[in-house]
């Protein structure tokens, strides 16, 4: 799960990172309020989306009056903010962050994350602040400082002092960094993080360091223990569809083709994607509905997919183990009745009773294309979804 | 003519009362699989499918001389469930529990790693020996006998391959499951070692999906070490960055852990690449007569 960075900046602050003074702003008129609060010379209003690349797409600015706050935060909320990270729709924003700025002396990069194949936290920091981390890994793989994390012992002061020497921090700076950094992997661990960025951090011209961005994101299977960051939660930020989908607990996102796919199982269902691009065509969605899928939850899928204006077409790809065929089969006629669908469906099963299933599917009246096979399903698909994009 | 499991395992179920465990418990003893036992703590002394529950993994491998214990248990108690079975000194543990925290499996695994103890899963349909032992959630009617080994991060997705190849033919030496976590006990790598090593696994399917880099460590070693015919797919060849496709570890993150950097270690590794999932059995029937 994501959350804004002005949400991140208060959780970290919660653990002792020194974040620049600041508050959230839904309106002009709060913009202006926050401004009146902070009166600094320098503010900055920053647009909060679930993207990077903010600055660039210009929803970052800097305010020298309360005024010139409240004109900006006029001009940026409700603007459609495109980023790198957004796609080409780009996002709209509805939040910004108004902050005191501060001076910068120099810019740094820290995150902690998990490294897979040492299954530990890493703890990952560059004297190469404000550039993005894949282009400094690139295009100077030696400027980045990584430290392994004993998870049983946590971030030793050594690591800690070893970064900060390393980063060429002064030694005032270094004393600084200690506790900062250890703050920020008891953040990461603590609420069960997949990353903490901050990207920069910054050194002011007194020597003192502060997250001037923050990023977070969590392990969705932990937030069963941590109601508090389920809360920030922001709707606006995700697909209306996966929103829908996420409520009858059916793994699904969008994509921007025209066949729609229901299929069990994750590494099945980026199979069928997959197929359906070599058959010429284009996937809709990954969309898994688990291995012990029933018929209220195909149904659900249905209603997911339909509800996709640019589906031309579904494929059901079940290969059915657990799952019989016959008792799948029963399920996609009913929905399909039930729903009262008009797109083309093929349906490809394999697997316990699939004789049975083929039978009730062919009986059913409803003109649903049984396929032979995988290959042959998704070729069926993307014909009936109107042949390559 | 299999790894890790054979008719001889002695199974023991963690979480052998719940729904989950009830349910793959009886399909496994219905395939034939040695279940001597179970574990659900408050229930030790009573029997369930006709054999005996204990309250710790400790007083179950004491009585019953399990050797080997598959986890149903859900994904908030499942690392200590890994963890008790490691302390009772299981040599073999399948996890098949889809959804336990990152940072609980990290813990855990820390602890059991370099240990007496394989751990296969988490978040996997676990492993097969086709006609002798059935440890997981896999249908079992799927497999057949034979000489192939198969790997797979994927449940369905194996079961795909196993399907194409029992339609062909071709039988399996065992088919391990190895799990869709950023965390799991065994990897390719320890896989594709096992299969090599085997003298009755004559080739090997490997199966893996977009993120981390464990499929590109795997065809490192297949390049030096393995002479047998490897067939490799990668899923999520279409799927956009940043996203995780269903399993937890399926992602691509800062540009790492794409389909396609996967496929191309292994074909500089000699490995027999399949770009459509439906061609993967056919490919390696291929393999096997040239």
């Amino acid at each position: 799960m994501k959350i804004h960075e002005y949400q991140a900046k208060a959780i970290l602050g919660r653990y002792g990172v020194p974040t620049p003074q600041g508050e959230v702003a839904f309106t002009k008129e709060e913009a202006r309020a926050v401004a009146g609060r902070l009166r600094r010379p320098v503010m900055v209003v920053k647009a909060q989306i679930h993207a990077g690349g903010r600055g660039k797409g210009g929803g970052v600015k800097l305010a020298r009056s309360v005024d010139e706050v409240a004109e900006l935060a006029g001009q940026i909320l409700g603007m459609k903010l495109v980023t790198h990270q957004t796609g080409p729709e780009g996002r709209i924003v509805k939040r910004l962050l108004i902050e005191e700025g501060l001076d910068i002396k120099r810019e740094l990069y820290l995150s902690v994350l998990l490294d897979r194949s040492a299954a530990m936290p890493v703890f990952m920091a560059s004297a190469a602040g404000g550039m993005e981390i894949e282009e400094v890994a690139r295009e100077r793989p030696e400027a980045i400082l990584r430290e392994h994390v004993n998870p049983a012992v946590g971030l030793q002061g050594y690591q800690a002092r070893k970064l900060a020497f390393g980063l060429g921090l002064s030694a005032e700076s270094v004393k600084l960094a200690e506790p900062f950094f250890q703050s920020l992997y008891r953040a990461y661990l603590e609420t069960d993080a997949s990353l903490v960025e901050i990207n920069p951090c910054i050194v002011t011209g007194d020597g003192k360091l502060v997250a001037l961005d923050a990023k977070m994101t969590f392990d969705d299977n932990a937030l069963y223990r941590h109601k508090e960051i389920r809360e920030l939660r922001d709707l606006d930020e995700e697909d209306p569809l996966e929103i829908a989908a996420s409520k009858y607990g059916l793994n699904y996102i969008k994509l921007d083709g025209t066949v729609g796919c229901m299929v069990n199982g994750a590494g099945l269902a980026m199979g069928t994607m997959d197929i359906i691009k070599l058959s010429g065509g284009a996937p809709a969605n990954f969309l898994d509905v688990g291995g012990g899928a029933n018929a209220e939850q195909i149904k659900n899928a249905f209603k997911i997919l339909i509800s996709d204006s640019s589906v031309r077409a579904v494929f059901i790809n079940i290969f059915g183990g657990i799952l019989r065929c016959d008792v799948l089969a029963t399920g996609v006629v009913d929905a399909a009745r039930e729903l009262q669908l008009k797109i083309p469906v093929v349906i490809r099963m394999e697997g316990t009773n699939v004789e049975q299933g083929k039978e009730i599917i062919k009986n059913s009246g409803l003109g649903f294309a049984v396929a032979d096979g995988m290959k042959d399903g998704a070729e069926k698909a993307v014909r009936a979804a109107g042949g390559s994009r | 003519m299999s790894v890790l499991v054979n008719e001889k395992s002695r199974v023991i179920v963690q979480g052998f009362t719940g729904r989950e465990g009830s349910f793959h418990a009886s399909q496994m003893i219905e395939y034939g699989t040695n279940v001597v036992g179970g574990v659900t703590p408050g229930k030790g002394g009573t029997q369930h499918l006709e054999r005996p529950v204990f309250n710790t993994v400790a007083e179950a491998v004491k009585s019953t001389g399990a050797d080997v214990s598959i986890i149903f248990v859900p994904p908030p108690f499942a690392a200590d469930a890994i963890l008790e079975a490691a302390d009772a000194g299981l040599p073999l543990v399948v996890c098949i529990t889809e959804g336990i925290p990152v940072a609980d499996m990290m813990r855990a695994w820390n602890v059991i790693r370099g240990g007496r103890t394989r751990l296969i899963g988490p978040n996997c349909p676990g492993i097969i020996s086709p006609g002798r032992c059935k440890l997981g959630i896999m249908p079992g009617r799927i497999h057949k006998l034979g000489n192939v080994g198969v790997v797979s991060r994927s449940g369905t997705l194996t079961y795909e391959a196993v399907g194409q190849l029992t339609h062909l033919g071709i039988g399996q030496s065992t088919c391990i499951g190895i799990g869709g976590d950023p965390i799991i006990g065994t990897s390719f790598l320890d896989a594709i070692q096992l299969f090599n090593a085997d003298p009755d696994t004559h080739a090997i399917v490997m199966i893996g999906e977009i993120g981390g880099n464990a499929e590109e460590t795997a065809a490192a070693y297949i390049q030096e070490h393995v002479r047998k015919p490897v067939v490799g797919f990668v899923a999520g060849q279409t799927a956009p960055p940043g996203r995780r496709m269903g399993h937890a570890g399926a992602i691509i993150s800062g540009g790492q852990g794409t389909a396609r950097d996967k496929y191309a270690a292994m074909s500089a590794a000699g490995i027999t690449t399949v770009q459509s999932p439906a061609e993967i059995g056919a490919t390696l029937a291929r393999r096997l007569k040239g």
